[in-house]
C-alpha cells in the first residue's frame, strides 16, 4: 500500500486496521434511506481544502484515514449531490451517513 | 498552446468514439473499474503493472514502452485519448509519459471518468483487442522530467511546487486522507516549495478549471511564470496533474515533474525539509 495510491476496497472490513491509532471516517451514501453506489466521496478539511476522494462500493460504503479535526464528506453521483459534516476529537471510528437528492 | 490541443470535452469523446485513427486509454493503478466497465473501444493500462519497471524504481523504458503500445494496438500516428479514475492522476501520469516518449498527438478526456460517470455516458464491459501494431519511441524528453540532484539544488533558486494537501505539506499527513497513514517516510516539504494542492486546479467534477482561473491560482501563490519550476507530490502522479496545467494548459516553457517525489525525497539522508505550513 506504500507506494500505491488506489484506495482500499470500500465495502472491506475494518479488521487490521488499528483503530487506536487511525482515525477513521466512514459511513454510507444514501438516497433517503437507500444506499446508493458508486457515488465519488470526497473529504474537505476545515477549511473547506480537497483532502482525499474515493468511489462508494456498491453497498454505498466509504472510508477516509484522516487526523482529529472537523471534516466534510462531499458525495456527487449522477443523481445528485449531498454533504455531511463529522468530528473526530481522536484515533477510533468516526460514522456519517451522507444523503443525495 | 491551446487547451483543444491537449484536452478533449466528454461530449467530444462521445461524439468521437468509432472516429478512425482515435484510440481510447484507460489508465488507473487498480483496473477493476476498467473491468466493470469502460468507455466503448477503450483499451486499458495498469500504471502499477505496465508502467511502472518490475524491479528498480523506475518506469517503463523506452523499449518497454514501445512493447506496451505495439500490444496494445497504439499506433505512432494515433490520437490517443487519456482517461481514468482519481481525477485523472494515473492518466495525466501517462500522458507526461507520452509526452516524454515524444508521441504527438495525445489528448486527457477532460473531467476523467468521474466527468463520463456523473454525466451518465455510456460504459462497456466487452473485451477490446486491437491489432499489434510497430510502435516507435523516441528517447526520453529530459527537459520535462526531474531527479534528485536537481530539486535539491532548486532550493531558493527554482520554483518548487508541492501539490500535495495542505496537511501533507504540514507534515500532519503522510499521505492522502484515503490511505492508511502509515509511512517511513519523514513528513514535511521541500523548504522554499509553494504548497498549491493538485485539487485547486480542478473542478469537483474533475474538469479542469479555466486558463485564466488557472492563471490566478499560481500567481496568487507566487509563482511566476518566467521561473523554471518543478512540480511534486508523493509518487509523481498528482504532480503529473499539476504539470498538466502549467506545462500544457497554462504553455509555460520550463517545467518539470519529479517522479520521486516526496516518497523519495523524505527519504534521503541530510537534505533540508521544511514543517508547518510555510514554504
Amino acid at each position: 500500500m506504500a507506494d500505491g495510491c488506489a484506495a482500499p476496497d470500500q465495502a472491506a472490513s475494518l479488521a487490521g486496521v488499528d483503530l487506536t491509532t487511525q482515525v477513521v471516517l466512514a459511513g454510507k451514501v444514501l438516497a433517503g434511506d437507500q444506499p446508493v453506489g458508486g457515488a465519488f466521496v470526497r473529504l474537505l478539511n476545515g477549511d473547506g481544502d480537497f483532502a482525499g476522494e474515493v468511489v462508494a462500493s456498491a453497498d454505498g460504503d466509504f472510508r477516509f484515514y484522516a487526523a482529529p479535526g472537523d471534516w466534510t464528506v462531499r458525495a456527487l453521483h449522477r443523481t445528485g449531490n449531498g454533504q455531511a459534516s463529522v468530528h473526530a476529537d481522536g484515533p477510533g471510528l468516526h460514522e456519517v451517513a451522507v444523503g443525495v437528492s | 498552446m491551446s487547451r483543444d490541443n491537449v484536452l478533449v470535452s466528454a461530449q467530444w469523446a462521445e461524439d468521437n468514439l468509432d472516429a478512425p485513427g482515435v484510440v481510447f486509454v484507460e489508465v488507473d493503478e487498480d483496473t477493476s473499474a476498467y473491468d466493470g466497465g469502460h468507455i466503448p473501444g477503450a483499451v486499458k493500462i495498469n500504471w502499477k503493472t505496465e508502467l511502472q519497471d518490475p524491479v528498480r524504481r523506475d518506469f517503463v523504458d523506452r523499449a518497454g514502452f514501445e512493447k506496451l503500445l505495439s500490444e496494445k494496438g497504439i499506433g505512432n500516428g494515433d490520437q490517443v485519448v487519456l482517461y481514468g479514475g482519481n481525477n485523472n492522476w494515473f492518466a495525466a501520469y501517462a500522458y507526461w509519459y507520452f509526452a516524454l516518449y515524444g508521441h504527438e498527438n495525445v489528448r486527457l478526456l477532460d473531467g476523467g471518468r468521474k466527468k463520463w460517470e456523473l454525466d451518465g455516458r455510456p460504459l462497456s464491459a466487452d473485451d477490446v483487442k486491437r491489432e499489434a501494431t510497430n510502435y516507435v519511441a523516441q528517447e526520453p524528453n529530459p527537459a520535462i522530467r526531474a531527479f534528485r540532484d536537481e530539486v535539491v539544488a532548486a532550493i531558493d533558486a527554482k520554483h518548487l511546487i508541492d501539490v500535495r494537501s495542505p496537511d501533507e505539506f504540514s507534515g500532519k499527513l503522510l499521505a492522502p486522507a484515503h490511505l492508511p497513514q502509515e509511512s517511513a517516510q519523514r513528513p514535511g516539504h521541500v523548504p522554499t516549495a509553494l504548497n498549491v494542492p493538485w485539487a485547486k486546479a480542478a473542478n469537483e467534477d474533475g474538469t479542469f478549471r479555466s486558463d485564466d482561473e488557472l492563471r490566478e491560482l499560481y500567481a496568487e501563490a507566487g509563482l511566476d511564470e518566467s521561473k523554471a519550476t518543478i512540480a511534486y507530490c508523493r509518487i509523481g502522479e498528482r504532480s503529473s496533474h499539476t504539470w498538466f496545467a502549467l506545462h500544457e494548459l497554462l504553455g509555460l516553457s520550463d517545467v518539470k515533474n519529479y517522479d520521486g517525489s516526496w516518497t523519495e525525497y523524505g527519504s534521503l539522508v541530510g537534505v533540508p525539509v521544511a514543517l508547518g505550513s510555510e514554504s
